[in-house]
């Protein structure tokens, strides 16, 4: 990582072949696309098998890595873009960071393609459905492997169009339609900033390439590396929905769920942690920007859980609970080398149990016609007996039950921010601690509301399992969930897997004992849990969401006032601009020029005169032009 | 094959074609049409040829072709093509046909009390102004390239005057004075070109390779820079020269109004980059600040007023103005990189703005209305026509992954080492991008069925039609409010508009993943031109590990 340029060891065998993982998807995606009505019948099982094949090459891929030294393999596939001197080439780099998110892609892509079979199966739109999940997965993997910020940004963008075709894959419905607007338009201004740290790079560096940009960051101007951090960070603010760009988030629910559960919750959204990991080099060199990183990862997380504690549809608090959980990953990236490790850890722990937690979710959906609204739900625990166990690790998974995924890994960040030291460390380790509090708190509070207490169904629900082929991928995700935080953690440390890429994991002297901190927690998460029982369930829940509630409660319900806020600040005032420039111009700067074309002809009447009188008019002008200019130039040359 | 005179017979073949075109009866419309995209594909394949025979590698003007034309003033018909003009020459190939196949079913405008003219003069101007087209770029002397500059203007003229929308002659009458008065002012910086020239050189010469050696004293050079300048900045319109562009975007039959952004704009980026830097390069380094304020402003401005339009050609004609903001960005930011990617631009808007033309031009064909609030939720009954609008307008914002995003992110990067507040600005257009063309998409596309195209169902005759969503607010809830069900009757694309589509849609999808070829083919003159103005070729960067290029100043 610290070579200037990456020495070229020629790639044979199974590794040169790495750009099968994304072409396979893409393949699928075009096939689907472009082959119409004649492949509704096997499409989707089609896009289900490229995303399972590029999985198992992926697998192999991975093991193929472990042998080799360095255990990195950098592919150029061919000339992008080449003039002057900038010099783009289409390459992939195979690392032990990309090779964990190729993983996860594909491992949880193809569950939930799987799940979908089921999910989508009397859906008009089915063959559509699934050729737009194969793309995303195509440019998901992208994204992971690409050698380049260049190659990066066409992945980027490319999961930002299929999050955009998923969101509104129910077109008819406004709402969809709205939503998917909002969230590429805030994905935009995330990748504006992208784009300026790509630009600045260059006109700094003359590269772009991974290999180039890390290997000289010493010859950057410290402001430069600062600016370049920020910019990064606001683009990775845009796509992992982080404030002040996390409004579209909650909103993208609008897609069916096996959406929300692959591209808004374990894979896409995360894309803004791997940025900022990937970018280490430049973070680390950087103390300023990784400050700003962790102060939006900490008060994102705070937003995310407290706007998760008051909303009432199933899939918007495992929404903001998605963007609380990023937030922690924020905030353990920008803690530098002690917390990459960790960040990491928990966003394939995530990635697994929240997943899960939303195709239980669409399986809860799917039981109740549709609804999401868990104020109708209730007592479904019996009715549902897979989806409530797999459901019911997740959550335990998700809020830190002592040995399940979430312990091993929230508590680890948690660690990482109290050792920072100082008074930022209190802070910081507080506010993970009392994060945890609040997602103890909504997600108990979802549990009982959906699964415990008394039936409020509607008229004529009949809930009822889902088929094996959405049970399955649920149960499996529900194993990783229990599974996943001991393995990466105390099994195959993945801090050690690691290591090529974000160096030696050090053995930092804990200024809080891990033991302290974890029964700390616990007790936290138990009384977030408690508090939730005694509100919903202890005592009835009413059917209608209570009209007459403390301010606090209004805030949480309306995520904040964040779109209150864009929307005053940025949408009315650009609208009435709009509104005026279209004013201004059409009188202003066109009224200008109509008056002088009236005066030479332009008037209504006289046109079939100008018309007839064509040529020769025309001719005229010339000549007359001809005399003016001949007159100037004396002027000019005498 | 360098000794056929292919840019002879680029200019001959569509002329001829005009003529046999024009002289057949008014009653032979369908022979016309034929007759047009026959010829069209044969200037297609010369393109190809033309290509082909040009070395990238070679002297910068190739395929030369020079006769004495009016000898006392020393004007010759010379033609010739560097990599930038070629690129034109093949857009030009590309979009005919395209165009004819896109018009095929157009009919002249209703004329109140008078019989309908003929489409078959549609067909003789539309091969006429393909034929000047080429002209316009293949001309080395610069006074035969005012001939062709202006001469362009007739056909196009005639095609929005007489075949356009109902404020077609308003429209037409406008483009006209606009063109003419900046071809004027041209006229006389081409005078003073001639004057100066035959001052240093003892004998006057309007040929483009002699007169970029000449030393022009700066003064001199800012006027004469201002005659072209202003020339140019009418035809590839920036703030504030644009206004006429709207009105004949709008009112333009499609065909023309693709090959007007596509093609008749580009000379005026083509002029930046052909006559104004090279020959006056003294003058352009000095007002560069002041034509990227323009071009940055444009970016801007017309990309707020593209998303305050409810007609979706005028829409989709600020977005053009827009575009060319970013085009003029690339080449007065003086690097090899912007440059390029401002040629690469040039052609890919062609395509890309090319295909959203033609779709609006497709959906208004089954509407029969320009207006935004006249259409809603075609995509559910229209999926394929939905697909390539939205690819059109993905192309239009420049995503990753089609050809435009190329060219873009050329022009920013680029632009970045030299110009970074400039730079900056520019890139905040990319969000106002995404702005105009989900709007537009949402508005017609997604939704509860809407606007001009619901019928009652009883009259929809098939059973595959979608009803609108129940809960529908504002309008969509009077529109279904009355007793009968109503339902979209619109159809998916035939299998002519298909084959319309398909070439433009490949394209932009190939150059999107690999521009490259065509990016080789650009440079060596964009370098040239570099050279011309005195910046370094070899790019924008100085600390490149491994790489000495240096130049970009400020």
């Amino acid at each position: 990582m610290n070579e200037v340029v990456p020495a070229s060891v020629p790639v044979d065998g199974l590794l040169s072949v790495t750009w099968l993982v994304i072409v396979l998807p893409l393949a699928g995606a075009a096939l689907l696309l472009l082959g119409g009505r004649r492949t509704d019948r096997w499409g989707h099982l089609l896009a289900t098998g490229t995303v399972v094949a590029a999985f198992a090459l992926a697998v192999a891929c991975t093991v193929a890595l472990t042998e080799r030294a360095g255990r990195a393999v950098s592919l150029d596939l061919f000339t992008f873009i080449e003039t002057g001197s900038l010099d783009v080439t289409a390459g992939l780099l195979l690392d032990p960071l990309s090779a964990v998110f190729v993983l996860l892609i594909t491992g949880v892509g193809a569950l939930i393609h799987v799940y979908s079979i089921g999910y989508m199966a009397h859906d008009p739109g089915r063959r559509r459905f699934f050729a737009y999940l194969n793309l995303f997965v195509a440019a998901m993997l992208l994204l992971v492997l690409g050698n380049s910020y260049v190659a990066l940004y066409v992945g980027w963008e490319g999961v930002g169009l299929a999050s955009y075709l998923l969101i509104a894959f129910w077109h008819t419905r406004p709402a969809a339609a709205t939503a998917a607007k909002k969230a590429f338009l805030m994905n935009r201004v995330g990748d504006v900033g992208l784009a300026l740290a790509i630009f600045l790079m260059f006109a700094q560096l003359g590269t772009t390439s991974y290999a180039g940009v890390f290997g000289s960051v010493g010859l950057l101007a410290g402001g430069t590396v600062t600016a370049i951090g920020l910019l990064l960070l606001l683009g990775a603010c845009g796509k992992s929905g982080q404030f002040p760009l996390q409004a579209w988030l909650p909103d993208a629910m609008e897609g069916p769920t096996p959406v929300s559960a692959l591209i808004h919750a374990a894979t896409m959204v995360t894309a803004g942690v791997y940025l900022i990991a990937r970018s280490a080099p430049l973070y680390d060199a950087t103390p300023t920007a990784r400050t700003v990183v962790l102060a939006v990862g900490a008060v994102t997380l705070l937003i995310g859980a407290i706007a998760g504690c008051a909303h009432d549809d199933i899939k918007k608090v495992l929404a903001y609970s998605t963007v609380s959980q990023i937030g922690y990953m924020f905030l353990a990236v920008g803690l530098g080398p002690v917390g990459y490790a960790a960040a990491i850890a928990h966003l394939l722990a995530h990635g697994f149990f929240k997943a899960g937690l939303f195709l239980g979710a669409g399986s809860v959906m799917h039981a109740m016609d549709d609804s999401v609204d868990m104020r109708r739900f209730g007592g479904l625990a019996r009715r549902l007996p897979i989806t409530f166990v797999t459901f019911g690790l997740g959550y335990l998974a998700l809020i830190g039950f002592p040995f399940l995924s979430g312990w091993w890994t929230k508590d680890a960040i948690i660690e990482v921010a109290l050792d920072r030291g100082g008074w930022s460390g209190w802070v910081l380790g507080g506010v993970a601690v009392l994060g945890a509090g609040l997602t103890a708190f909504y997600m108990t509070r979802l549990m009982l509301m959906t699964f415990f207490g008394t039936p409020r169904w509607e008229d004529g629900v009949h809930p009822h399992e889902a088929p094996p082929s959405m049970t399955a991928p649920m149960v499996l995700l529900a194993v990783g969930s229990v599974a996943a935080g001991f393995l990466l953690v105390a099994v195959f440390p993945l801090s050690g897997w690691l290591e090529p890429v974000f160096g030696e994991p050090e053995e930092a002297a804990h200024l809080v004992s891990p033991l302290v901190v974890s029964i700390v927690v616990t007790v936290v998460v138990a009384l977030g849990a408690l508090t939730a029982w005694l509100y919903v369930g202890r005592r009835e829940v009413p059917t209608t969401a209570p009209v007459r509630v403390s301010p606090v409660v209004t805030a949480a319900r309306r995520g904040l006032y964040a779109d209150t806020v864009n929307e005053s600040l940025v949408m009315r005032p650009g609208m009435w601009l709009t509104r005026a420039l279209v004013w201004l111009d059409a009188r202003g700067v066109d009224g200008a020029v109509n008056g002088a074309a009236a005066a030479l002809g332009g008037g209504s009447a006289r046109l079939g005169r100008v018309q007839t009188g064509f040529v020769r008019s025309y001719a005229l002008g010339i000549l007359g032009g001809a005399v003016l200019v001949a007159g100037a130039l004396l002027a000019v040359t005498a | 094959m360098s000794d056929v005179p292919w840019l002879v017979l680029m200019i001959a073949v569509p002329a001829v074609g005009a003529a046999v075109v024009a002289a057949l009866p008014a009653a032979r419309e369908a022979l016309a049409r034929q007759l047009a995209l026959a010829v069209s594909l044969l200037v297609l394949l010369l393109a190809v040829l033309t290509t082909i025979a040009f070395d990238p590698g070679g002297e910068r003007f190739q395929l030369t072709t020079s006769v004495a034309w009016i000898p006392d003033f020393g004007v010759e018909f010379a033609l010739g093509v560097d990599g930038i003009a070629l690129s034109m020459l093949l857009l030009i190939g590309v979009l005919v046909p395209v165009v004819v196949g896109a018009s095929w079913r157009d009919t002249p405008p209703p004329r109140p009390g008078r019989p309908a003219r003929s489409m078959t003069a549609f067909w003789a101007w539309l091969l006429l102004l393909e034929s000047l087209m080429v002209g316009v770029f293949a001309a080395t002397d610069v006074f035969l390239f005012y001939v062709f500059f202006e001469a362009m203007l007739v056909p196009m003229y005639f095609l929005i005057g007489s075949f356009g929308g109902p404020n077609r002659q308003y429209a037409a009458v406008k483009f006209f004075l606009y063109s003419l008065l900046g071809g004027l002012v041209m006229l006389a910086s081409v005078i003073g070109l001639y004057v100066v020239s035959n001052s240093q050189l003892g004998e006057g010469t309007f040929a483009f390779d002699a007169l970029r050696q000449l030393e022009i004293d700066p003064n001199v050079q800012k006027l004469l820079f201002a005659g072209f300048f202003l020339a140019f900045a009418i035809k590839a319109p920036l703030v504030p020269f644009h206004t006429w562009l709207p009105d004949s975007g709008a009112e333009a039959p499609i065909g023309g109004a693709v090959l007007l952004v596509g093609v008749l704009d580009k000379v005026g980026t083509f002029g930046f980059l052909r006559y104004c830097l090279p020959l006056f390069p003294d003058a352009s380094r000095d007002l560069a600040p002041w034509v990227l304020v323009l071009a940055v402003a444009g970016i801007i401005y017309a990309a707020l007023l593209a998303v305050g339009q409810s007609d979706m050609k005028r829409l989709v004609s600020y977005t053009s103005i827009a575009h060319f903001g970013f085009i003029a960005l690339g080449i007065f930011a003086f690097t090899t990189e912007a440059a390029t990617g401002a040629v690469l631009y040039m052609f890919n808007h062609g395509i890309a703005t090319g295909l959203l033309f033609i779709v609006v031009g497709m959906v208004i064909a089954r509407g029969g209305s320009r207006q935004i609030r006249d259409y809603g939720g075609l995509a559910a009954k229209a999926p394929l026509l939905a697909g390539v609008f939205l690819l059109a307008g993905l192309a239009s914002l420049a995503l990753p992954g089609t050809n435009s995003f190329v060219s873009e992110f050329l022009v920013l990067i680029g632009a970045f080492p030299t110009r970074p507040v400039f730079t900056i600005i520019a890139t905040v257009g990319i969000v106002l991008a995404a702005l105009y063309v989900l709007l537009m998409y949402q508005r017609v596309m997604h939704g509860p069925p809407r606007g001009v195209l619901l019928v009652d169902e009883d009259d929809a005759g098939d059973g595959d039609t979608v009803r609108p969503a129940s809960g529908g607010t504002g309008a969509t809830a009077v529109l279904e409010a009355p007793v009968r069900a109503r339902v979209l009757a619109v159809r998916d694309l035939s299998r002519r508009e298909i084959a319309v589509v398909t070439p433009l849609v490949a394209l932009i999808l190939v150059l999107g993943v690999y521009p490259q070829p065509l990016i080789e083919l650009i440079s060596p003159a964009v370098e040239a031109t570099m050279i011309d103005i005195g910046v370094d070729p070899g790019g924008s960067t100085p600390a490149a590990p491994g790489s000495t290029g240096t130049g970009g100043t400020d």
